[in-house]
Order: structure tokens, then sequence, then C-alpha cells
């Protein structure tokens, strides 16, 4: 291709399932590209040598050397291309916001369509995954060091993934009794297949990572026990953020009215939606309102719509310029007939004789003058209210920080709302402590917690590194593992 | 994996498994639970820690049949094993010295009473222990509480063993006759009604009641709020908040209507129990 008819090919399109197929069922919902579709995408890529995709991505993957590989017919290459600086990359080629960050910094962004990025990578994954080509880097040597992780979640899993490729023994503590953190409670399967975060989670393990699960740091043990008297050099903290923000409105604990996190973690992690196949329930309803604009709002939603909603409503106190979701996320709900009621708020909700809810009375909004985020403000229109009727509601407006394990680590010092304060490589107050993810930024993303994951685990081996090389004098620090995985 | 070390029905459909589990058993306290799975495809259920072992590294639950996720552990017999058992969880009873404590047990409310009355005996009080259950061969444990109370009154709807009569009624002769008001807390443990009523019952006397709630759960941490209740006017979680609470500030008709959103699920499975069973 020529210069020219790079910048002037259009994308090529992701095949997707059908809206009226998808909504009666799990499975994914982009079918992803065949080897020919990925060839002829990454054909467009002009190689930039500033390349300023990279500049976007949070850990900096090198976008046009795989994209190269692509094109050149090499995918596994490429994904080893990728693992160099991505240990999750079938999970961020399907998650990660590339439109607002690799994606909208591509120069053809500016001439017409970037790069499709984020579908490159997820094809150069599968096809990894797919022809059993996982490429699996060696490990440095032993250092004899030993790190505890609290917490599966993307923070957590690129903490371990880094820290045993540099030769520490690894182990990660997980509450629930699946490894995966959102991605195996939150996100559900029709965007992210639950067999992807497995495979992800089996690479660690082949890696020499050891995962405990079904332990709740803070109850079981606590984190001055492992480094006391579990022996641990030192901890990484990567829980999450995970307490759910109620609103405190009259009606709100009727039952079928579920915090986004339970309503997901039942679907997902619990496989409701296979109920009885499985034990666990779910309420099933055909009027839903789901309260909220971001991505958990959709996926709710979302969610909702395949457990036989009919009539599934998103409502939103401003308007669809403000709506915190993914473009795609909102596209692909609207395809899927999902309504979307703007300027309104739900302020009580009204339930029959035996507590289930049947409406949602609702203040309808305009919008007033902006607030500290830029956004105007919706303000509540003096006299006007209306009901909606509603059989399940989900409530998806936000989380906190959890305090179950910071409550009983008086030592690592919180910020104004319970979140861990870290520096930029993720110490806390506590020496030998670390933390990063949602539980230090408040709710984000995965590749935000995979860069906090991978900044951490650099420190963490130059402090371990340093307590046992003290007085050798070499401060800068030799990276065996990393230059290994890049060979 | 946890392997069940010893199994035994104390009463019809009311089971007693000693359950190996060092870690939890190393911090378990009075009041705290564990989430419990018995297979890979099982509901996550929260059960009270009835006792614990920090040497052996064990922990004893008791558990009635009631549904189809208990129904599934009580097929598990010695030498088999749970899939998960997640804790301690919750906060532990906040046991102190001195003064006069009435433990009130109904039913199955026996095994998580027992550890509480036991640390307040072990402090020096004085301990009433109420237990009730709705007849005879639904008691069990008798002989443990009356080892760490000073007085057990047994109670039984139908009159089969101790006296005939709910355990409000006990409760609120022991608050009458306490006219110099030494008796500083109750304790209430069973089902969602009984301790209602002994809530109810207490009330009056202005004694501290302490129920502890039984709301269906998922993670047990704080993460999904599943357990919410509404204690004082607010919204509390009660794996992370809980279990325990003031029974004079509970709402429980929130309570018990939340406790039966899933009925008709319930039904469902319980018609699938029995096919697996023949199987
Ligand atoms: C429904 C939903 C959809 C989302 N969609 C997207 C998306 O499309 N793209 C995107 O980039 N981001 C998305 N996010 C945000 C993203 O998932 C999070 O920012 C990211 O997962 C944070 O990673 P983490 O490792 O910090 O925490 P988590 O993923 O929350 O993992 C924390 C882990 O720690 C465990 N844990 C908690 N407490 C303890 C304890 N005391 N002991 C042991 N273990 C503990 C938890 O069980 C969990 O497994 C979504 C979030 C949700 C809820
Ligand atoms: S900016 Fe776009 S065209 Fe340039 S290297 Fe990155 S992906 Fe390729
Ligand atoms: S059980 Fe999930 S928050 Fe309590």
């Amino acid at each position: 291709m020529t210069a020219t008819s790079r910048t002037k090919a259009r994308r090529v399109p992701m095949p997707e399932q059908p809206p009226e197929q998808r909504v009666g069922n799990f499975r994914e919902v982009p079918l992803g590209y065949t080897l020919e579709q990925a060839q002829a995408e990454a054909a467009r890529c002009l190689g930039c040598k500033k390349a300023p995709c990279r500049e976007g991505c949070p850990v900096s993957v090198d976008i046009p050397a795989f994209v190269r590989l692509i094109a050149d017919g090499r995918p596994a290459e490429a994904a080893a291309c990728i693992r160099q600086t991505n240990c999750l990359p079938a999970v961020c080629g399907r998650v990660c916001p590339q439109e607002t960050q690799c994606e909208a910094r591509c120069v053809l962004q500016r001439r017409g369509e970037s790069v499709a990025i984020g579908r490159l990578e997820r094809f150069a994954a599968d096809f990894e995954q797919a022809a059993d080509q996982v490429y699996l880097p060696t490990t440095a040597a032993s250092t004899g060091k030993r790190v505890a992780v609290v917490g599966a979640g993307p923070a957590g899993l690129t903490v371990a993934g880094d820290l045993a490729l540099r030769g520490h023994e690894v182990t990660v503590f997980e509450a629930f009794h699946k490894a995966g953190g959102v991605l195996v409670y939150g996100i559900p399967e029709f965007r992210l297949p639950k067999r992807i975060v497995q495979s992800e989670v089996e690479y660690l393990e082949r890696l020499g990572v050891r995962i405990e699960l079904n332990q709740v740091v803070g109850q079981s043990v606590s984190v001055s026990d492992l480094l006391d008297s579990e022996g641990y050099d030192a901890v990484f903290i990567g829980v999450g953020a995970g307490l759910p923000v109620t609103m405190g409105i009259p009606g709100e604990n009727l039952c079928g009215i579920y915090l986004a996190n339970e309503y997901l973690t039942r679907v997902n992690l619990m496989r409701a939606y296979d109920f009885p196949a499985v034990d666990t329930p779910v309420v099933r309803g055909s009027r839903v309102c789901v309260i909220g604009g971001g991505n958990v709002a959709m996926d709710a939603a979302r969610t909702a719509r395949r457990l036989g909603g009919e009539q599934v409503n998103v409502l939103y106190r401003r308007t669809m310029d403000e709506l915190p979701a993914r473009a795609e996320e909102v596209h692909h709900a609207q395809e899927e007939g999902i309504d979307f009621r703007t300027l309104c708020a739900p302020i009580e909700y009204l339930g029959d004789d035996r507590g289930f809810v049947r409406q949602v009375r609702c203040q309808v909004m305009e919008l007033g003058e902006p607030d500290k985020s830029g956004r105007r403000r919706p303000v509540p229109k003096p006299g006007e209210q209306i009901l909606i009727d509603a059989d399940l509601v989900i409530v998806a407006i936000g989380s906190g920080a959890n305090p179950l394990l910071t409550r009983k680590t008086p030592k690592v010092a919180l910020g104004r709302y319970g979140h861990i304060v870290a520096n930029e490589a993720g110490a806390t107050s506590l020496p030998g402590v670390w933390a990063g993810g949602d539980i230090v930024t408040g709710s984000a993303t995965v590749i935000l917690a995979m860069g906090a994951g991978r900044a951490a685990a650099q420190d963490i081996h130059a402090y371990l590194m340093e307590h046992s090389n003290r007085g050798a004098g070499d401060t800068a620090q030799p990276e065996p593992a990393a230059e290994s995985a890049a060979a | 994996m946890n392997a069940i070390l010893r199994k035994n029905e104390l009463a019809p459909q009311i089971f007693e498994f000693l359950v190996s589990a060092p870690q939890i058993a190393r911090k378990a306290q009075p009041g705290q639970f564990v989430i419990v799975m018995a297979d890979e495809a099982a509901e996550r259920i929260p059960l009270t820690i009835a006792d614990f072992d920090r040497e052996a590294g064990t922990i004893t639950l008791v558990m009635m049949v009631v549904g189809a996720s208990s129904w599934k552990i009580a097929q598990l017999g010695t030498d088999e094993s749970l899939f998960a058992v997640i804790g301690p969880l919750g906060h532990a009873s906040p046991v102190s010295a001195g003064g006069t404590v009435v433990m009130v047990a109904g039913g199955v409310g026996t095994a998580p009473v027992f550890p509480i009355a036991r640390a307040f005996h072990d402090q020096g009080c004085k301990v009433f222990t109420i237990q009730g259950a709705r007849t005879g061969s639904l008691l069990f444990w008798s002989d443990r509480l009356r080892s760490v109370s000073d007085e057990l009154i047994v109670t039984t709807d139908d009159g089969t063993a101790g006296r005939k009569g709910l355990v409000t009624h006990p409760l609120r002769e022991l608050l009458e006759q306490d006219t110099a008001r030494d008796i500083r807390c109750v304790y209430a443990i069973g089902p969602t009604p009984m301790m209602r009523f002994c809530a109810l019952t207490t009330q009056p006397f202005a004694v501290p009641t302490t129920v502890s709630l039984n709301s269906i759960m998922v993670d047990g941490t704080g993460m999904c709020g599943g357990c919410r209740v509404e204690v004082g006017g607010q919204t509390r979680f009660t794996c992370v908040d809980g279990p325990e609470f003031d029974g004079h500030q509970v709402d429980w008709e929130t309570l018990m209507a939340r406790q039966k959103t899933y009925h008709s699920h319930e039904q469902c499975s319980l018609q699938r129990v029995p096919l697996t069973a023949g199987n």
C-alpha cells in the first residue's frame, strides 16, 4: 500500500453478533478479526517514527512494532511484543477505552479514522491463545525474596507477573473463589469472556505465581502478619474500590433493587443466568430501570436485557452529552433496544405489599451552572416528577473505597475518602507496603490499574534488591528478566 | 477446599460439621461468620462460627436444612470437602467483664450463641441462658450451653421439653425480677421473628439488646450490598457493619421481606433437589 492509499483506506469493520440475536445470549458481541482482516487493518498503519499512539498508552505498548508484525503475518510474535509491557493483552484489547488513549493520538485520526489498535491487540492475543503459542519468557534466577499481593484484579496480577519474571516468589491472596477482580465479577461475559481471564491467570501461574483463593486479607490474615509472622519481604495492596454507594432515598432496600456490584456478581461470577443449573438466583425483571450513566450502568442494562428485560431504561440525571460511558457501549446498548431517559433522577422507590419494587418516582432535571468537573450541574425542575414502572432496579452510581482491609492496617495512611495514599511508584506510608489500582485512584480503568501495578513492581524490585545487596554500590538496577523477556 | 473431619446430625435436619480451616480457626472470634460454598456451582451462604479450636485448626459449623443450598451442604459427609470456606467475617461480639447478661438462643441460633455465652462466662459475667425450640427433638447442645451458663432455661412451643411456651416468656420474667438492674445486655439469636419479638420484649425495660442478622449475602466483604438492612433509619451492610446490631433499631419488616427475595426461585431449586439426590 502507498502512503496515500493507507490514509484513504477505511477501517476494517469489526464483525459482530447482530443485536436481535445477541440479546438472547451471553456470547461475545464483537467476533474478532480474521487474519486477512487483521492484516488489512494493520497495513493502514504508517509506522510513524515518533508514534504518538504509544504516548497515549498508559503502559507504552510498542504499537507500531506489533501492528507491523501483524501486517507481516506474524501474529504470535505480535502478541509476544505486546506482552513485553502488557501482561493482559486479550483483556485490554477488549475493554480498554482506546478511543481516548492510543487511538485518539493516532495520526490517522486527524485524517479520518485511526488504526483500530484495540482490535488488533485483541486479534494478536486471541491468535496466540488459539494457536497455543503463548510465549513464556524465562524468569530470572530466584532471588529468595517473597512478595505478597493482596487482590487478584488487574493491578495485583500485573505486579505478580512482573515480580515473578524478576525471580521473586509471589503469592496472591484473593478474597473470592476466582481470580480476576472486576474482570470476573463485574464485566459481563458478552464483553469479556471468562475463559480469557482464566487463561491470563493460568499464564501467570505458569510463571510461578501462586494464587491463594478465599483469603480475605485483614480478616484471615493481616498485612502486618504477612510482613512479620508470614515472612514476606514486601506487600502490594490491590483490593480495588469495591464499596458500592447508595443514594439514601426512601424504598432503596425493597426487593428487586440491586446495587450494580451485586447484580453483576450474581450474573457473572456466580453465573445466575444459568439458574437453576447453578444455585445462585437473580431477580429477573421485564421492566427494568438502571440508575447511572457509566460503563457499569451499560453493563447492567445490557445484562438485564439478556435476562428478559423487555423495557430497559437507563435513568441519567444529565444529558447524553455528559454520559460518562464509552461511546461504543452506549451504541451497543442502543442497538439492543435500551432506552435512555436523561435529565431524570430517582427520588423514591414504591413497592407492593410483599416488599418488591413496583415504581420509581423520578425528579425531572435541567442543566444549570457548570460544577467543579466543568460539567453543567443538573438541578431539579420544580414540581416536575414522573413515575416509571419497574420490577427490577439496578443502581450504578459509583463505588467508594472498601474499608475492610484498611481499617485493620492503621499504619497505611488514607486520603479523605478512604483511598490509600501512595506515591507515583505505589509506595505507601508503611515501609514495605505498596498499593495501586482503584483502591488508590478510585474507580478508574483496567489499564491504569495495570500501569500502577507495573510501576509498583519496578519499585518493589528495586527495594528488594537494595535490601539484599546492601553496600554492593551499584544503585542502577539491572533488569535481567525484563531483558530476557524482550529477547 | 476444606475437609469435613466429622459430621453428625444433631437433630432432624440440623447438622454439625467439624471443618479443617487452620487460618480461620486462628483468628475466629465469637460472633463472626464464614461464607461457605458446597461446590463450584453452589451459592455462597453465610454460616456463623459455632466453635473453633486454634490448636487443632478446626471450626465447627451448625446448619439447618432450609433450602436447596443448605440441602446440598448436608449431602456432604465426613472425609468430603467444602469447595470454599471464607472468613472469619464480620465484627466479633464486644465481650467485656462484669454484670449479668441474658443469652436467648432460638432453634439453630443455639450454635452462634454458644461461643458468645462462653466468652462472657470466661470474663466472669453472670450468664442466664434461655434456649428455645419448636419441640424437644430439635433441641441440641443444651449441655454445652449449661456448662457456660449460671442458669439455663429451656422452652419448647409444644411443651415436650422444658417449659411450654416461647422464649420471650422467661425473658420477660428475668427482666421483671431484675429490680436491681444487674442485667446489662440481652443477646437474642435465632429465627428472625424470634429475634424481633425478643427485641420487642426488652424494649420497655430499656435493656440493650443485640441481635445477629441472617441477611442473604454474596461476597461477605462489603463489596456487593446484597446484605443491606435498615438500622436506625440508615442503610447498613450486615457482613461488614454487623452481623450484630441493636435489635431496637432494626427495621424488621424490610429484613424479613428481603429474606424472601428468592422465595420463588427456591421452589424451583427444591424441585430439582430430589432428582439430583436420586442419581
Ligand atoms: C461493571 C464494571 C465494568 C467496567 N468496565 C471497564 C472497561 O470496560 N474498561 C476499563 O478499563 N475498566 C472498566 N472497569 C473498571 C476496572 O474494572 C477497574 O478499574 C479495575 O478492575 C481496577 O483494578 P484493581 O486491580 O484495582 O481492582 P479490582 O479489579 O477491583 O480487583 C480487586 C481484587 O481484590 C480482591 N479483594 C478485595 N479486598 C480483598 C481483601 N481484603 N483480601 C483479598 N482480596 C481482596 C477483590 O475480590 C478483587 O478480586 C469496569 C468496572 C466495573 C465494576
Ligand atoms: S500513530 Fe497510528 S499510524 Fe502512527 S504508528 Fe501509531 S497506530 Fe500507526
Ligand atoms: S454480602 Fe456483599 S456487601 Fe455484604
